[in-house]
């Protein structure tokens, strides 16, 4: 049972290679590996659960040489979410590729892209996380080029560029690390590491690459047009994982490697850009024309709340307080993963139905449509971070903690972002509201609607109200807040 | 007992199902839609009856679902979740007989009335709320429910009211959130429990808890409409009658109302919040609305406008008997928000049906109405004369026992003037009104009259609504120390308070 | 004296903050990508660097392995990058 962590990883990659050669049936290989997968996701998840941390050698060669794969509680729900966001995504994409030759780029890449998330969650040492972040950008600007508009490619070449530029700054400081401790291996290296000048420069270098990657204000310039040109599941699939996963890596060495290293000045500084980010990312989604601008901004302000958690959860001691913090940016990254991309695929829909997804013409399509036009509310309403949605108990515990560790700047902060946010998505609901007599069919594109409806109930009921497994199965198995 | 235990969520269920069935419901199926509507009022109905019972007898009935730690879901019956639940219910059954007649021939049926039972599924979940994060939530989700009501025309100026409601109320709700966090965070999970609980957690800093006190009453006061966070509810009037009808007198307005209610008496306790001098700033901000709200009511045309600003100043009895340390005033408070609530309801329902029988929606058009319309105007009466406090209609009881209490906790002085004033102020407002109604000759040509050809003056669906509510506010005064009557409750629920 | 080791790092953060600096400086498509290569290989020298640790002493295998696979990756990313730029001076050209 210790194959699951491999075949997570190994089946989209045999999927992408036969969807090359077989590109005729590429779609139902894709739904295949990727329920395949999911299906090893959950096998993992439950593992995690029963047995705490699970690990992997590659090849039986030892961590030192070798490459490891470790699952401990973080990294197998965010396969879980990747993997369920991935999936209905896959349902979507078969029905919303017209022309042959888009499906036939589409899969493989698709698949490859899969297979990054996948191995970037469960890599257990540096270099496998720098290699699995490179072949996640490329898998990721491909996609994104595959609109094949003269947008879709400048906004594909300046990721390109700019993720690149990332990636090698991260590289350097893992070079530092190498230089100065010996290993990659993330445990070995938790504790090793201490408050040493090279450590600290190391430590400044990977996260102003991963800051790159994850879109903090200021270095998001990239993101928005990236992510509002790039086909509707590439969209979902880059606002939703892409970029969380940069995040996870950022927050994983912060708080399990160079938890020694790091300052509660240099936490303060990145939750400052993350308020930052709040509400300039919610006051660029406000002024946005198009639906899927909108989206990617929204985006943009939801990582920044993300980081808002940092300074926190460095400045509570250790204990229930902090692993409630700790679980509640979980949380809050899960929902926004699911709201985010049922929003995308529901932009989706709307923009094949109408050819535009302009949003002062919305009116007869958000009619015509009302099952989209409710997973847009639904999903709009964990943006917003309303109950009962999941994003409500990540902002509950947000204020919570900023009260408890006395920092209650943030707390106006918040309050500014959701008042945003609820001006821009409503802003959307009301031209639901239009005159007009007739509704449409509840049903137009079931194979697309479904999955958005699923991913957004995820989002907004499921998480809300049934997450109180998540609390103890992340504070009992995450391997750094033990102890 | 586990079926009692779980009535709360059965109540919540009633309306909920039936609502989200709605939904779906093809537009043209007027008995589905019809049935299902009935059937999850009738069911609600029978529902609490049982509950009242078993409060009565005091059988606990209580539900708890952990959301996260520290954070536990309650649905709780007490005395004063009975009052408000049976508001609710009954009124909601009365204004959705109302709603079939009203929005006969209109668009959107369904998704009209789909969030119709959302709307009152909320307000259930409020008033059966057993702690500060429960009642936080369906707080939110009202708000959401009611929001397409308010937009249901879909004309422009119906969004931009919906806009501006939306805004004023999850601005309030943020404030709420933060000052309901704050109170967790320094005091811990806060279920509601008569007499109050801070009042034992000694250790708590008196400043922090007033700060909160006052994030909070902002958070309420936005839904109950305090001066000066009221501006959303004039602009909403551009909603159906229906919808004004549920929203004044017992949904949104009612729930800020009873959040206040509930935050004195069961969380901070009334003789603590008193201690902290809370309760002089809460009276000063509802004598203050009282007399605002009345003052401009006088100076609107506009029927439904003028109505609004009644509003506006009759919830604010229920903060100012809050706000009055003792049992008389709390009695005052508590029985007022079922007196007001029927009074209210009755009179937009009238406001309606002049509406939408005569195209009549401006006080100077109303000459001569009584003639033409007598039951409904008759209601309107009944429940003006109640408003400004004549006996024996409720509204009497309700200000009898104010003045009452206000003189009892020394407070009299400025209570009584502020009482005095507001009547005066509603019969300058009301009373001319009934005097073009009934004494003045009709106009010659009513604005946009419709033909009906039965035996009444309109449908009867249009018809028996206000004058069903204009009864019970009639019989509430009347029959005020009648067991199980509005008075009696409030009466319990002073006397588990003090 | 300065050692070779630190030498070598010492000239391949040199490479990269050339590189680093030409990136941010220019727009044109083709100059940005050889930056970035420049700071790649700043970066892969000091890997090599690291890897050296005397004349008698056998290189430590592993920041090869990183290199080697460091350069994989800056030339697909490369080559990518070209592919997308000649894609979009097709398109303006249309």
């Amino acid at each position: 049972m210790n194959d699951a962590i491999i075949w997570v990883i190994a089946i989209p990659l045999l999927g992408s290679l036969i969807s090359i050669i077989w590109s005729r049936y590429a779609s139902m290989i894709a739904i295949i590996s990727n329920l395949l997968a999911l299906a090893a996701s959950i096998i993992i998840v439950a593992q995690v659960y029963q047995y705490g941390p699970v690990n992997h050698a590659l090849g039986s060669w030892q961590s030192g040489l070798g490459i490891s794969l470790r699952a401990d509680a973080l990294s197998s729900i965010l396969l879980l979410m990747s993997m369920i966001v991935i999936s209905a995504a896959t349902f979507y994409a078969g029905a919303y590729f017209t022309d042959p030759v888009k499906r036939a780029r589409f899969w493989p890449l698709w698949l490859m892209l899969v297979v990054a998330l996948n191995a970037l969650l469960l890599s257990g040492d540096l270099f496998n996380l720098y290699v699995t972040l490179e072949l996640l950008g490329l898998s990721a600007v491909a996609l994104t080029a595959l609109s094949d508009n003269r947008a879709a490619l400048q906004a594909a070449i300046r990721y390109l560029s700019i993720g690149l530029l990332g990636s090698l700054v991260f590289l350097a400081g893992v070079a530092l690390i190498y230089m100065g401790h010996g290993t990659l291996d993330l445990v070995a290296l938790s504790n090793k590491v201490q408050a040493e000048p090279l450590s600290q420069v190391a430590f400044g270098l990977m996260t102003a690459g991963l800051l790159i990657k994850s879109a903090l204000f200021p270095l998001h310039f990239w993101l928005p047009s990236a992510h509002a040109s790039a086909p509707a599941p590439v969209s979902a699939a880059l606002s939703a994982l892409v970029v969380k996963v940069a995040v996870y890596i950022l927050l994983r060495l912060w708080v399990d490697v160079f938890d020694l290293v790091l300052t509660p000045l240099s936490a303060m500084l990145l939750g400052t850009l993350g308020a930052i980010a709040v509400i300039w990312g919610s006051w660029q989604a406000l002024q946005a024309q198009r639906l899927k601008l909108m989206a990617a901004y929204s985006t943009v302000a939801q990582i920044g709340y993300l980081f808002i958690f940092l300074p926190l959860i460095v400045a509570l001691p250790e204990g229930p307080v902090q692993d409630a913090a700790f679980t509640a940016l979980l949380l809050m990254a899960l929902t926004h993963g699911f709201a985010k991309s049922a929003f995308f695929l529901s932009a989706g829909v709307i923009q094949q139905y109408c050819g535009h997804d302009r949003i002062a013409e919305l009116g007869g399509t958000a009619r015509a449509l009302p099952l989209t036009t409710f997973v847009i509310a639904l999903s709009g309403v964990a943006l917003i971070g309303l109950p009962p949605s999941g994003t409500f108990l990540g902002k509950w515990y947000l204020i919570s903690s900023s009260f408890q560790a006395g920092q209650w700047w943030w707390v106006p902060v918040i309050a500014i972002g959701s008042v945003l946010a609820t001006a821009y998505v409503f802003r959307i609901l009301g031209y639901a509201f239009g005159p007009g007599e007739s509704v449409g069919r509840v049903l137009n594109r079931g194979r697309e609607e479904i999955p958005a409806l699923l991913l957004a109930l995820f989002a907004t009921l499921i998480l809300g109200l049934g997450s109180f497994e998540l609390w103890d199965f992340v504070a009992q198995h995450s391997e750094f807040l033990r102890g | 007992m586990d079926f009692f235990d779980h009535l709360p969520l059965l109540i919540l269920l009633s309306s909920l199902l039936p609502g989200l069935a709605i939904f779906l419901v093809r537009e043209e199926n007027h008995l589905l839609r019809t049935s299902l509507n009935l059937f999850g009022a009738f069911t609600k109905l029978g529902l609490v009856g049982l509950m009242i019972w078993g409060v009565f007898h005091e059988w606990v009935t209580e539900m708890r679902w952990q959301i996260a730690p520290g954070l536990e879901l309650v649905l709780h019956a007490d005395a004063l979740s009975v009052v408000f639940v049976t508001l609710s219910t009954v009124l909601w059954l009365v204004t959705t007989i109302y709603a079939i007649g009203y929005l006969e021939h209109s668009p959107h049926r369904s998704r009209f009335f789909g969030f119709f039972s959302l709307c009152v599924t909320a307000t259930v979940g409020l008033a059966l709320a057993g702690n500060l994060f429960t009642f936080v939530l369906f707080y939110e989700l009202l708000t959401l429910a009611t929001y397409p009501l308010v937009a249901h025309k879909g004309s422009a100026e119906a969004v931009r009211g919906a806009r501006i409601y939306l805004t004023y109320t999850l601005g309030g709700g943020i404030m709420l959130l933060i000052g309901v966090v704050w109170l967790h965070t320094i005091a811990g999970p806060i279920d509601f429990q008569q007499g109050g609980v801070l009042s034992s957690l000694t250790h708590l800093d008196p400043w922090t808890l007033r700060w909160i006190f006052l994030f909070m009453i902002i958070g309420l006061g936005v839904k109950a409409a305090l001066f000066p966070f009221h501006g959303w509810l004039p602009q909403a009037m551009v909603a159906p009658a229906p919808v004004s009808a549920l929203l004044h007198a017992v949904a949104v307005v009612k729930a800020g109302a009873f959040g206040i209610v509930r935050v004195v008496y069961d969380v901070f306790g009334v003789e603590y919040a008193d201690a902290l001098g809370l309760l002089p700033f809460l009276g000063a901000i509802a004598a203050f609305t009282i007399v605002y709200g009345s003052v401009k009511a006088l100076s609107q045309d506009h029927l439904k406008r003028r109505l609004a600003y009644s509003t506006i100043s009759q919830v604010s009895y229920i903060a100012l008997g809050t706000a009055i340390l003792g049992p008389l005033a709390t009695i005052g408070g508590i029985v007022h928000l079922v007196h007001q609530g029927v009074m209210k309801i009755t009179l937009f329902f009238a406001a309606g049906n002049y509406a939408e029988t005569l195209g009549v929606h401006h006080v100077s058009e109303m000459d001569g109405i009584g003639r033409r319309m007598p039951a409904t105007t008759m209601a309107f009466s009944i429940a003006a004369l109640g408003m400004i406090g004549i006996p024996p209609i409720a509204g009497f009881i309700s200000k009898w026992y104010l003045g009452l209490g206000a003189l009892q906790a020394g407070a009299g002085f400025w209570v009584i003037p502020v009482l005095i004033a507001s009547s005066l102020l509603n019969a300058a407002y009301f009373l001319p009104i009934l005097y073009r109604a009934w004494f003045k000759p009709a106009m010659v040509k009513w604005p946009a009259e419709k033909e009906h050809s039965g035996r009444w003056e309109m449908p009867g669906a249009l018809m028996w609504p206000p004058v069903i509510t204009a009864t019970l506010a009639l019989l509430f005064g009347l029959f005020a120390a009648a067991p199980f009557s509005p008075l009696e409750w409030a009466t319990l629920i002073a006397g588990r308070e003090y | 004296m300065i050692s070779e080791q630190l030498l070598y790092s010492l000239a391949g953060v040199g490479l990269f903050g050339i590189g680093l600096r030409a990136t941010l400086l220019h727009h044109m498509l083709l100059l940005r990508l050889l930056a970035l290569n420049v700071c790649g290989a700043g970066v892969f020298l000091i890997f090599i660097a690291i890897a050296y640790g005397g004349i008698e002493v056998m290189a430590d295998p592993v920041p090869h392995a990183l290199v080697l696979t460091g350069i994989v990756v800056a030339v697909s990313a490369t080559a990518m990058a070209l592919a997308l730029g000649r894609r979009l001076e097709a398109l303006n050209d249309e």
